[in-house]
Protein backbone atom coordinates (compact mmCIF):
# COMPACT_ATOMS: atom_id res chain seq x y z
CA UNK A 1 0.00 0.00 0.00
CA UNK A 2 1.29 3.55 -0.95
CA UNK A 3 2.10 5.36 2.18
CA UNK A 4 0.57 8.72 2.36
CA UNK A 5 3.01 10.64 4.83
CA UNK A 6 5.93 8.44 3.50
CA UNK A 7 7.00 8.18 7.49
CA UNK A 8 5.86 4.22 7.31
CA UNK A 9 9.07 2.32 7.94
CA UNK A 10 9.61 -0.58 6.13
CA UNK A 11 10.49 -3.52 8.36
CA UNK A 12 11.50 -6.61 7.53
CA UNK A 13 12.25 -10.41 9.37
CA UNK A 14 16.61 -10.63 9.32
CA UNK A 15 16.83 -14.33 10.04
CA UNK A 16 19.05 -14.86 13.05
CA UNK A 17 21.98 -15.38 13.68
CA UNK A 18 23.51 -18.36 15.16
CA UNK A 19 24.46 -16.69 18.71
CA UNK A 20 20.80 -15.56 18.68
CA UNK A 21 19.65 -18.97 17.74
CA UNK A 22 22.15 -20.63 20.33
CA UNK A 23 20.24 -18.24 23.14
CA UNK A 24 23.17 -18.56 25.82
CA UNK A 25 24.70 -14.85 24.90
CA UNK A 26 21.09 -13.48 25.10
CA UNK A 27 21.53 -15.23 29.05
CA UNK A 28 24.57 -13.73 30.11
CA UNK A 29 23.87 -10.19 28.77
CA UNK A 30 20.52 -10.51 30.59
CA UNK A 31 22.59 -12.14 33.70
CA UNK A 32 24.85 -8.80 33.48
CA UNK A 33 22.11 -6.69 33.92
CA UNK A 34 20.57 -8.08 36.61
CA UNK A 35 23.93 -8.45 38.80
CA UNK A 36 25.05 -4.83 38.11
CA UNK A 37 21.37 -4.09 39.91
CA UNK A 38 22.65 -6.55 42.65
CA UNK A 39 25.17 -3.73 43.77
CA UNK A 40 23.27 -0.22 42.72
CA UNK A 41 21.94 1.73 45.37
CA UNK A 42 18.56 0.62 47.01
CA UNK A 43 15.28 2.74 46.16
CA UNK A 44 14.06 1.68 49.62
CA UNK A 45 13.30 4.16 52.51
CA UNK A 46 13.04 2.40 55.56
CA UNK A 47 10.08 4.25 56.77
CA UNK A 48 9.08 4.40 60.30
CA UNK A 49 12.94 5.03 60.94
CA UNK A 50 13.84 6.88 57.81
CA UNK A 51 11.42 9.56 56.26
CA UNK A 52 11.59 10.97 52.38
CA UNK A 53 11.68 14.68 52.36
CA UNK A 54 8.75 16.58 51.20
CA UNK A 55 9.09 18.46 48.07
CA UNK A 56 9.55 22.29 48.49
CA UNK A 57 6.44 23.56 47.20
CA UNK A 58 4.61 21.27 49.47
CA UNK A 59 1.57 22.41 51.03
CA UNK A 60 0.37 20.75 54.39
CA UNK A 61 -1.45 20.76 57.46
CA UNK A 62 -3.15 24.45 58.27
CA UNK A 63 -1.88 26.48 61.25
CA UNK A 64 -3.41 29.74 62.82
CA UNK A 65 -0.46 31.82 63.46
CA UNK A 66 -0.41 34.36 66.47
CA UNK A 67 1.75 37.81 66.23
CA UNK A 68 4.62 38.21 68.51
CA UNK A 69 2.96 39.17 72.01
CA UNK A 70 1.35 35.72 71.42
CA UNK A 71 -2.23 37.40 70.28
CA UNK A 72 -4.08 35.11 67.68
CA UNK A 73 -4.06 37.28 64.41
CA UNK A 74 -7.22 36.28 63.12
CA UNK A 75 -10.22 38.65 62.77
CA UNK A 76 -12.65 36.40 61.21
CA UNK A 77 -12.90 38.31 58.14
CA UNK A 78 -13.57 35.11 56.03
CA UNK A 79 -11.93 35.97 53.05
CA UNK A 80 -10.38 32.95 53.42
CA UNK A 81 -13.75 31.29 53.56
CA UNK A 82 -14.35 32.98 50.14
CA UNK A 83 -11.25 31.94 48.92
CA UNK A 84 -11.39 28.30 49.59
CA UNK A 85 -12.41 26.29 46.44
CA UNK A 86 -13.43 23.33 47.89
CA UNK A 87 -15.54 25.59 50.49
CA UNK A 88 -13.67 23.60 53.94
CA UNK A 89 -13.75 26.86 55.77
CA UNK A 90 -16.40 27.96 58.44
CA UNK A 91 -15.94 30.29 61.14
CA UNK A 92 -18.55 32.50 63.99
CA UNK A 93 -17.37 36.01 64.27
CA UNK A 94 -17.47 37.26 67.81
CA UNK A 95 -16.34 40.88 69.45
CA UNK A 96 -13.24 41.13 71.90
CA UNK A 97 -14.55 41.85 75.50
CA UNK A 98 -12.74 43.65 77.99
CA UNK A 99 -9.66 42.06 79.47
CA UNK A 100 -8.82 39.69 76.20
CA UNK A 101 -6.35 42.40 74.73
CA UNK A 102 -3.65 39.68 75.43
CA UNK A 103 -6.01 37.02 73.37
CA UNK A 104 -6.91 38.78 70.32
CA UNK A 105 -5.07 41.02 67.91
CA UNK A 106 -8.29 42.88 66.89
CA UNK A 107 -11.92 43.64 68.09
CA UNK A 108 -13.26 41.16 66.13
CA UNK A 109 -12.20 37.34 66.44
CA UNK A 110 -13.17 34.36 65.60
CA UNK A 111 -15.25 32.40 68.35
CA UNK A 112 -15.23 29.46 66.24
CA UNK A 113 -12.88 28.30 62.73
CA UNK A 114 -13.09 24.66 61.17
CA UNK A 115 -11.06 23.46 58.34
CA UNK A 116 -12.72 20.15 56.82
CA UNK A 117 -9.81 18.07 56.41
CA UNK A 118 -11.84 16.07 53.79
CA UNK A 119 -12.80 18.87 51.75
CA UNK A 120 -9.53 20.73 51.76
CA UNK A 121 -7.92 20.27 48.23
CA UNK A 122 -4.73 22.54 50.07
CA UNK A 123 -4.56 24.50 47.56
CA UNK A 124 -3.01 27.05 50.00
CA UNK A 125 -5.84 29.88 48.33
CA UNK A 126 -6.64 30.66 51.98
CA UNK A 127 -2.99 31.88 53.00
CA UNK A 128 -2.96 33.96 49.46
CA UNK A 129 -6.10 35.33 50.80
CA UNK A 130 -5.41 36.31 54.29
CA UNK A 131 -4.99 40.25 54.62
CA UNK A 132 -3.42 39.32 58.12
CA UNK A 133 -0.83 36.67 57.57
CA UNK A 134 -2.91 34.74 59.86
CA UNK A 135 -3.59 31.24 58.33
CA UNK A 136 -0.73 29.36 56.91
CA UNK A 137 -0.18 25.82 55.14
CA UNK A 138 2.50 23.99 57.07
CA UNK A 139 5.49 22.56 54.72
CA UNK A 140 6.27 19.62 57.03
CA UNK A 141 2.79 18.57 58.43
CA UNK A 142 0.54 16.51 56.76
CA UNK A 143 -3.13 15.97 58.21
CA UNK A 144 -2.51 12.12 60.09
CA UNK A 145 -4.68 9.75 59.19
CA UNK A 146 -8.19 9.02 61.69
CA UNK A 147 -10.75 6.24 62.25
CA UNK A 148 -13.85 8.55 62.25
CA UNK A 149 -14.64 11.31 59.41
CA UNK A 150 -16.03 13.63 62.13
CA UNK A 151 -12.21 13.67 63.32
CA UNK A 152 -11.35 15.21 60.19
CA UNK A 153 -13.04 18.93 60.89
CA UNK A 154 -10.46 20.47 62.84
CA UNK A 155 -11.62 23.59 64.89
CA UNK A 156 -9.48 25.95 66.76
CA UNK A 157 -8.25 23.74 68.88
CA UNK A 158 -5.81 21.74 66.75
CA UNK A 159 -5.72 25.05 64.12
CA UNK A 160 -4.29 27.72 66.64
CA UNK A 161 -0.74 27.37 67.14
CA UNK A 162 0.36 26.92 70.40
CA UNK A 163 1.77 29.97 72.62
CA UNK A 164 4.59 27.51 74.05
CA UNK A 165 4.72 23.93 74.09
CA UNK A 166 2.37 21.90 76.98
CA UNK A 167 0.32 25.17 77.43
CA UNK A 168 -2.31 23.71 75.05
CA UNK A 169 -5.09 21.53 76.48
CA UNK A 170 -6.79 19.49 74.07
CA UNK A 171 -9.75 21.01 75.22
CA UNK A 172 -8.92 24.29 73.51
CA UNK A 173 -8.87 26.02 76.22
CA UNK A 174 -6.48 29.26 75.79
CA UNK A 175 -3.92 30.80 77.39
CA UNK A 176 -2.92 34.19 77.37
CA UNK A 177 0.76 34.89 77.08
CA UNK A 178 1.48 35.91 80.80
CA UNK A 179 -0.45 32.42 81.90
CA UNK A 180 1.95 30.74 79.48
CA UNK A 181 4.87 32.02 80.24
CA UNK A 182 4.29 31.74 84.21
CA UNK A 183 3.32 27.88 83.04
CA UNK A 184 6.14 27.42 81.36
CA UNK A 185 8.46 29.66 84.42
CA UNK A 186 6.63 26.69 86.22
CA UNK A 187 7.23 23.75 84.30
CA UNK A 188 10.88 24.72 83.50
CA UNK A 189 11.81 24.99 87.65
CA UNK A 190 13.18 21.48 88.66
CA UNK A 191 10.51 19.61 91.13
CA UNK B 1 36.47 -42.74 70.96
CA UNK B 2 35.57 -46.29 70.54
CA UNK B 3 32.85 -45.56 69.12
CA UNK B 4 32.03 -48.54 66.46
CA UNK B 5 31.87 -47.03 63.24
CA UNK B 6 28.39 -46.97 62.20
CA UNK B 7 27.61 -44.60 65.27
CA UNK B 8 30.34 -41.97 63.92
CA UNK B 9 28.21 -42.79 60.46
CA UNK B 10 25.25 -42.40 61.93
CA UNK B 11 26.25 -38.88 63.55
CA UNK B 12 27.56 -37.69 60.26
CA UNK B 13 23.91 -38.65 58.36
CA UNK B 14 22.25 -36.79 60.91
CA UNK B 15 24.38 -33.72 60.15
CA UNK B 16 24.29 -33.47 56.64
CA UNK B 17 20.75 -33.86 56.68
CA UNK B 18 20.29 -31.14 59.54
CA UNK B 19 22.72 -28.98 57.76
CA UNK B 20 20.58 -29.67 54.36
CA UNK B 21 17.84 -28.54 56.30
CA UNK B 22 19.39 -25.01 57.51
CA UNK B 23 20.47 -24.86 53.91
CA UNK B 24 16.74 -25.26 52.41
CA UNK B 25 15.78 -23.23 55.40
CA UNK B 26 18.18 -20.11 55.00
CA UNK B 27 17.87 -20.25 50.75
CA UNK B 28 14.03 -19.53 51.39
CA UNK B 29 15.73 -15.69 53.32
CA UNK B 30 18.82 -15.94 50.75
CA UNK B 31 16.32 -15.71 48.14
CA UNK B 32 14.25 -13.27 49.16
CA UNK B 33 17.44 -10.98 49.71
CA UNK B 34 18.96 -11.81 46.24
CA UNK B 35 15.32 -11.32 44.62
CA UNK B 36 15.47 -7.96 46.39
CA UNK B 37 18.83 -6.61 45.63
CA UNK B 38 18.65 -7.29 41.49
CA UNK B 39 15.62 -5.57 42.02
CA UNK B 40 17.15 -2.04 43.75
CA UNK B 41 14.56 -3.37 47.18
CA UNK B 42 16.46 -4.28 50.63
CA UNK B 43 13.86 -7.59 51.48
CA UNK B 44 13.23 -8.86 54.65
CA UNK B 45 14.85 -6.73 57.29
CA UNK B 46 12.58 -6.46 60.01
CA UNK B 47 12.67 -9.53 61.60
CA UNK B 48 15.69 -9.81 64.40
CA UNK B 49 19.06 -8.79 63.07
CA UNK B 50 19.24 -8.24 58.82
CA UNK B 51 15.68 -9.83 58.99
CA UNK B 52 18.04 -13.10 60.18
CA UNK B 53 14.71 -14.51 61.59
CA UNK B 54 12.50 -14.41 58.71
CA UNK B 55 12.82 -18.04 58.14
CA UNK B 56 11.32 -18.54 62.00
CA UNK B 57 8.72 -16.28 61.03
CA UNK B 58 7.65 -17.72 57.92
CA UNK B 59 7.54 -21.35 59.45
CA UNK B 60 5.12 -20.17 62.39
CA UNK B 61 3.33 -18.52 59.92
CA UNK B 62 2.62 -21.72 57.68
CA UNK B 63 2.37 -23.80 61.13
CA UNK B 64 -0.25 -21.72 62.20
CA UNK B 65 -2.41 -21.28 58.67
CA UNK B 66 -5.54 -23.53 58.41
CA UNK B 67 -5.26 -26.93 56.93
CA UNK B 68 -7.48 -27.62 54.10
CA UNK B 69 -8.31 -30.24 52.50
CA UNK B 70 -10.24 -29.60 48.73
CA UNK B 71 -13.83 -32.07 48.79
CA UNK B 72 -13.19 -34.95 47.25
CA UNK B 73 -9.47 -35.44 47.76
CA UNK B 74 -8.14 -38.20 48.55
CA UNK B 75 -7.07 -37.62 52.01
CA UNK B 76 -4.64 -39.88 52.43
CA UNK B 77 -2.64 -39.36 49.42
CA UNK B 78 -3.04 -35.81 49.77
CA UNK B 79 -0.82 -35.48 52.85
CA UNK B 80 1.38 -38.43 51.36
CA UNK B 81 2.35 -36.20 48.35
CA UNK B 82 4.24 -33.17 50.86
CA UNK B 83 5.87 -36.04 52.53
CA UNK B 84 7.25 -37.62 49.61
CA UNK B 85 8.17 -34.78 47.91
CA UNK B 86 10.37 -33.78 51.17
CA UNK B 87 11.78 -37.27 51.63
CA UNK B 88 13.20 -37.77 47.79
CA UNK B 89 14.87 -34.62 48.17
CA UNK B 90 16.41 -35.04 51.51
CA UNK B 91 17.53 -38.44 50.83
CA UNK B 92 19.76 -37.45 47.54
CA UNK B 93 21.84 -35.71 50.14
CA UNK B 94 22.95 -38.90 52.40
CA UNK B 95 25.19 -39.68 49.27
CA UNK B 96 27.39 -36.42 48.88
CA UNK B 97 30.88 -36.09 49.44
CA UNK B 98 31.03 -32.95 51.85
CA UNK B 99 34.77 -33.49 52.58
CA UNK B 100 37.59 -36.09 52.78
CA UNK B 101 38.09 -37.45 56.07
CA UNK B 102 38.62 -36.85 59.58
CA UNK B 103 41.37 -39.05 61.37
CA UNK B 104 41.25 -39.24 65.22
CA UNK B 105 43.90 -41.42 66.45
CA UNK B 106 42.78 -45.15 64.51
CA UNK B 107 39.45 -43.51 63.79
CA UNK B 108 38.60 -42.29 60.42
CA UNK B 109 35.52 -40.42 60.07
CA UNK B 110 34.75 -40.52 55.76
CA UNK B 111 32.39 -36.47 55.56
CA UNK B 112 29.88 -38.28 53.85
CA UNK B 113 26.55 -39.90 54.53
CA UNK B 114 26.85 -42.98 52.96
CA UNK B 115 29.88 -44.32 50.90
CA UNK B 116 27.96 -46.70 48.08
CA UNK B 117 29.51 -47.50 45.08
CA UNK B 118 26.79 -46.62 42.74
CA UNK B 119 26.28 -43.34 44.40
CA UNK B 120 25.20 -40.89 41.11
CA UNK B 121 22.92 -44.39 40.21
CA UNK B 122 21.70 -43.68 43.69
CA UNK B 123 20.93 -39.64 43.39
CA UNK B 124 19.35 -40.00 39.56
CA UNK B 125 16.67 -42.91 41.83
CA UNK B 126 15.83 -40.79 44.04
CA UNK B 127 15.61 -37.74 42.20
CA UNK B 128 13.68 -39.43 39.93
CA UNK B 129 11.05 -40.33 42.87
CA UNK B 130 11.16 -36.80 43.47
CA UNK B 131 8.66 -36.61 40.78
CA UNK B 132 5.83 -39.07 42.33
CA UNK B 133 5.56 -36.07 44.94
CA UNK B 134 4.19 -33.67 42.70
CA UNK B 135 2.20 -36.27 40.61
CA UNK B 136 0.40 -37.67 44.09
CA UNK B 137 -0.02 -33.89 44.99
CA UNK B 138 -1.62 -32.97 41.51
CA UNK B 139 -3.31 -36.26 41.60
CA UNK B 140 -4.90 -36.37 44.69
CA UNK B 141 -5.70 -32.03 45.00
CA UNK B 142 -8.79 -33.43 42.73
CA UNK B 143 -8.28 -29.93 41.20
CA UNK B 144 -8.03 -30.26 37.12
CA UNK B 145 -5.01 -27.38 37.12
CA UNK B 146 -3.17 -28.96 39.69
CA UNK B 147 -3.67 -32.33 37.36
CA UNK B 148 -2.40 -30.28 34.43
CA UNK B 149 0.69 -28.91 36.39
CA UNK B 150 1.66 -32.30 37.96
CA UNK B 151 1.60 -33.89 34.43
CA UNK B 152 3.91 -31.28 33.36
CA UNK B 153 5.62 -31.64 36.17
CA UNK B 154 6.27 -35.69 35.26
CA UNK B 155 6.81 -35.07 31.29
CA UNK B 156 9.61 -32.14 31.84
CA UNK B 157 11.37 -34.19 34.52
CA UNK B 158 11.66 -37.68 32.11
CA UNK B 159 12.48 -35.08 29.32
CA UNK B 160 15.17 -33.48 30.84
CA UNK B 161 16.46 -36.65 32.76
CA UNK B 162 17.34 -38.04 29.62
CA UNK B 163 19.65 -35.04 28.64
CA UNK B 164 20.86 -35.10 31.98
CA UNK B 165 22.23 -38.60 32.27
CA UNK B 166 23.48 -38.87 28.62
CA UNK B 167 25.57 -35.25 30.00
CA UNK B 168 26.58 -37.30 33.17
CA UNK B 169 28.11 -40.03 30.97
CA UNK B 170 29.92 -38.75 29.32
CA UNK B 171 31.84 -37.48 33.10
CA UNK B 172 31.45 -41.34 33.83
CA UNK B 173 32.72 -42.45 30.52
CA UNK B 174 36.57 -40.68 31.76
CA UNK B 175 35.72 -41.61 35.63
CA UNK B 176 35.26 -45.07 34.85
CA UNK B 177 33.05 -45.13 38.46
CA UNK B 178 29.22 -44.38 39.61
CA UNK B 179 31.23 -43.17 43.06
CA UNK B 180 31.02 -39.69 43.89
CA UNK B 181 33.37 -39.57 46.65
CA UNK B 182 36.25 -41.09 43.45
CA UNK B 183 34.58 -39.05 40.79
CA UNK B 184 35.88 -36.40 42.97
CA UNK B 185 39.36 -37.47 44.41
CA UNK B 186 39.85 -38.21 40.54
CA UNK B 187 40.01 -34.56 40.22
CA UNK B 188 42.87 -33.99 41.78
CA UNK B 189 46.10 -35.18 41.07
CA UNK B 190 48.95 -33.44 43.02
CA UNK B 191 50.65 -30.73 41.63
CA UNK B 192 48.04 -29.84 39.39
CA UNK B 193 45.06 -28.34 40.42
CA UNK B 194 42.93 -27.58 37.10
CA UNK B 195 42.20 -31.24 36.56
CA UNK B 196 38.16 -30.44 37.64
CA UNK B 197 35.56 -32.11 35.00
CA UNK B 198 34.53 -28.15 34.07
CA UNK B 199 37.75 -28.33 31.98
CA UNK B 200 37.38 -31.50 29.57
CA UNK B 201 33.73 -31.54 30.22
CA UNK B 202 32.21 -27.46 28.90
CA UNK B 203 29.61 -28.74 27.24
CA UNK B 204 28.29 -31.51 29.30
CA UNK B 205 28.34 -28.78 32.31
CA UNK B 206 26.04 -26.32 30.78
CA UNK B 207 23.52 -29.34 29.12
CA UNK B 208 23.58 -30.42 33.15
CA UNK B 209 22.97 -27.25 34.47
CA UNK B 210 20.22 -27.15 32.14
CA UNK B 211 18.90 -29.92 33.27
CA UNK B 212 19.66 -29.05 36.90
CA UNK B 213 17.41 -26.02 36.27
CA UNK B 214 14.55 -28.62 34.90
CA UNK B 215 14.47 -31.20 37.31
CA UNK B 216 13.94 -28.75 40.66
CA UNK B 217 11.49 -26.48 38.87
CA UNK B 218 12.96 -23.67 38.86
CA UNK B 219 12.39 -20.62 36.62
CA UNK B 220 13.17 -20.35 33.37
CA UNK B 221 11.33 -23.97 33.53
CA UNK B 222 9.09 -23.86 36.88
CA UNK B 223 5.91 -24.81 34.34
CA UNK B 224 4.66 -27.19 36.76
CA UNK B 225 3.30 -23.95 39.16
CA UNK B 226 2.72 -21.42 36.27
CA UNK B 227 0.51 -19.25 37.98
CA UNK B 228 -0.56 -17.77 34.99
CA UNK B 229 -2.28 -20.72 33.03
CA UNK B 230 -2.54 -22.88 35.92
CA UNK B 231 -3.51 -20.51 38.80
CA UNK B 232 -0.80 -22.42 41.22
CA UNK B 233 0.18 -25.72 39.79
CA UNK B 234 0.55 -28.69 41.12
CA UNK B 235 0.12 -27.13 44.37
CA UNK B 236 -3.16 -25.05 44.11
CA UNK B 237 -5.08 -26.92 46.44
CA UNK B 238 -2.24 -26.93 49.58
CA UNK B 239 -2.35 -24.67 52.11
CA UNK B 240 -0.46 -23.70 55.25
CA UNK B 241 2.69 -26.42 55.95
CA UNK B 242 2.14 -28.85 53.22
CA UNK B 243 1.87 -26.07 50.64
CA UNK B 244 5.23 -25.21 52.75
CA UNK B 245 6.63 -28.96 52.21
CA UNK B 246 6.54 -28.02 48.81
CA UNK B 247 8.34 -25.13 48.52
CA UNK B 248 10.99 -26.57 50.87
CA UNK B 249 11.55 -29.55 48.85
CA UNK B 250 12.61 -27.37 46.52
CA UNK B 251 15.06 -25.63 47.92
CA UNK B 252 16.50 -28.74 48.99
CA UNK B 253 16.66 -29.93 45.55
CA UNK B 254 18.05 -26.73 44.65
CA UNK B 255 20.76 -27.45 47.31
CA UNK B 256 21.21 -31.16 45.88
CA UNK B 257 21.64 -30.26 42.50
CA UNK B 258 24.13 -27.47 43.56
CA UNK B 259 26.07 -30.11 45.59
CA UNK B 260 25.96 -32.58 42.69
CA UNK B 261 27.35 -30.15 40.24
CA UNK B 262 30.40 -28.72 42.35
CA UNK B 263 30.82 -32.39 42.81
CA UNK B 264 30.98 -33.69 39.18
CA UNK B 265 32.79 -30.67 37.79
CA UNK B 266 34.34 -28.22 40.15
CA UNK B 267 36.25 -30.94 42.25
CA UNK B 268 34.25 -31.33 45.15
CA UNK B 269 36.23 -31.16 48.23
CA UNK B 270 39.52 -30.34 46.17
CA UNK B 271 40.66 -27.23 45.99
CA UNK B 272 44.33 -25.12 44.21
CA UNK B 273 47.03 -25.76 45.94
CA UNK B 274 46.11 -27.99 48.44
CA UNK B 275 48.92 -30.73 48.04
CA UNK B 276 51.11 -28.27 48.59
CA UNK B 277 49.29 -26.55 51.53
CA UNK B 278 49.08 -29.87 52.90
CA UNK B 279 52.92 -30.61 52.56
CA UNK B 280 53.69 -27.74 54.16
CA UNK B 281 51.42 -28.15 57.42
CA UNK B 282 52.61 -31.92 56.90
CA UNK B 283 56.44 -30.61 57.85
CA UNK B 284 55.39 -28.40 61.10
CA UNK B 285 52.42 -30.23 62.76
CA UNK B 286 52.73 -33.93 61.28
CA UNK B 287 50.45 -35.71 58.55
CA UNK B 288 47.73 -36.56 60.35
CA UNK B 289 46.66 -32.91 61.49
CA UNK B 290 47.81 -31.99 58.17
CA UNK B 291 44.80 -34.23 56.39
CA UNK B 292 42.73 -33.21 59.29
CA UNK B 293 43.08 -29.46 58.07
CA UNK B 294 43.01 -30.17 54.14
CA UNK B 295 39.87 -32.14 54.75
CA UNK B 296 38.11 -29.01 56.99
CA UNK B 297 39.36 -26.51 54.34
CA UNK B 298 37.94 -28.74 51.85
CA UNK B 299 34.68 -29.13 53.34
CA UNK B 300 34.69 -24.92 53.52
CA UNK B 301 35.84 -24.83 49.84
CA UNK B 302 32.77 -27.74 48.80
CA UNK B 303 30.31 -25.14 50.32
CA UNK B 304 31.66 -22.26 48.77
CA UNK B 305 30.96 -24.23 45.19
CA UNK B 306 27.28 -24.97 46.56
CA UNK B 307 26.40 -21.55 47.81
CA UNK B 308 27.93 -20.11 44.49
CA UNK B 309 25.67 -22.15 42.90
CA UNK B 310 22.52 -22.12 44.48
CA UNK B 311 23.12 -17.81 44.28
CA UNK B 312 23.39 -18.56 40.28
CA UNK B 313 19.87 -20.62 40.47
CA UNK B 314 18.38 -17.66 42.31
CA UNK B 315 20.16 -15.14 40.17
CA UNK B 316 18.92 -16.84 37.12
CA UNK B 317 15.47 -16.52 38.56
CA UNK B 318 14.82 -13.89 38.82
CA UNK B 319 16.52 -12.57 35.28
CA UNK B 320 14.85 -15.06 32.70
CA UNK B 321 10.99 -15.24 32.26
CA UNK B 322 9.78 -19.03 31.60
CA UNK B 323 9.57 -20.87 28.59
CA UNK B 324 6.58 -21.49 26.93
CA UNK B 325 5.76 -25.26 27.46
CA UNK B 326 6.19 -26.62 23.69
CA UNK B 327 9.48 -24.21 23.44
CA UNK B 328 10.62 -26.41 26.59
CA UNK B 329 9.62 -29.58 24.95
CA UNK B 330 11.63 -28.61 21.89
CA UNK B 331 14.49 -27.55 23.95
CA UNK B 332 14.97 -30.80 25.46
CA UNK B 333 14.52 -33.12 23.40
CA UNK B 334 15.02 -31.65 20.21
CA UNK B 335 18.45 -29.37 21.44
CA UNK B 336 19.74 -30.97 24.77
CA UNK B 337 19.49 -34.51 24.04
CA UNK B 338 21.33 -34.64 20.59
CA UNK B 339 23.80 -32.08 21.77
CA UNK B 340 24.57 -34.90 25.43
CA UNK B 341 25.42 -37.11 22.55
CA UNK B 342 27.73 -35.35 20.71
CA UNK B 343 29.06 -35.03 23.61
CA UNK B 344 29.55 -38.52 24.49
CA UNK B 345 30.57 -38.96 20.68
CA UNK B 346 33.01 -36.22 21.25
CA UNK B 347 34.33 -37.88 24.65
CA UNK B 348 34.77 -40.78 23.39
CA UNK B 349 36.71 -40.17 20.35
CA UNK B 350 38.65 -37.46 22.74
CA UNK B 351 39.23 -40.21 25.15
CA UNK B 352 40.32 -42.82 22.28
CA UNK B 353 43.06 -40.36 20.63
CA UNK B 354 44.04 -40.32 24.52
CA UNK B 355 43.56 -35.69 24.73
CA UNK B 356 41.54 -36.64 27.99
CA UNK B 357 41.68 -39.13 30.08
Amino acid sequence: MQSLSNRAKKLEKKPMTLAERAYLPAIFQGLSITLRHFFSKKATIRYPEETRPFSPVFRGLHVLKRDEQGRERCTACGLCAVACPAEAITMVAGERKKGEEGLYREEKYAVSYEINMLRCIFCGLCEEACPKAAVYLQADKMAPPRFERDEFIYGKDRLVEPVAPDTRSKRGIQLTPEQAQALNAKLAQPA
Amino acid sequence: MELPVLGWQALVILVVFGISLLIATYSTYAERVIAAFLQDRVGPDRAGPFGLLQPLADAVKLFTKEEFFPAGANRALFVFGPCLAMVTALMASAVIPFGNYLQFGTTIIHLQGIEVNIGMLYVFGVVSLGVYGIMIGGWASNNKFSLLGAIRAASQNISYELAMGMALIAVLMMSGTLSLREITLQQSVPGEWHFWNIVKQPLGFIIFIVCAFAETNRTPFDLPECETELVGGYHTEYSSMKMGLYLFAEYINVFVASAVMSVLYFGGFNFPFQYELREAIAQSQGAVTAQNIITILGVVAVFIKIFSFIFFFMWVRWTLPRFRYDQLMRLGWTILIPLAIFNIILTGGLILLHVIK
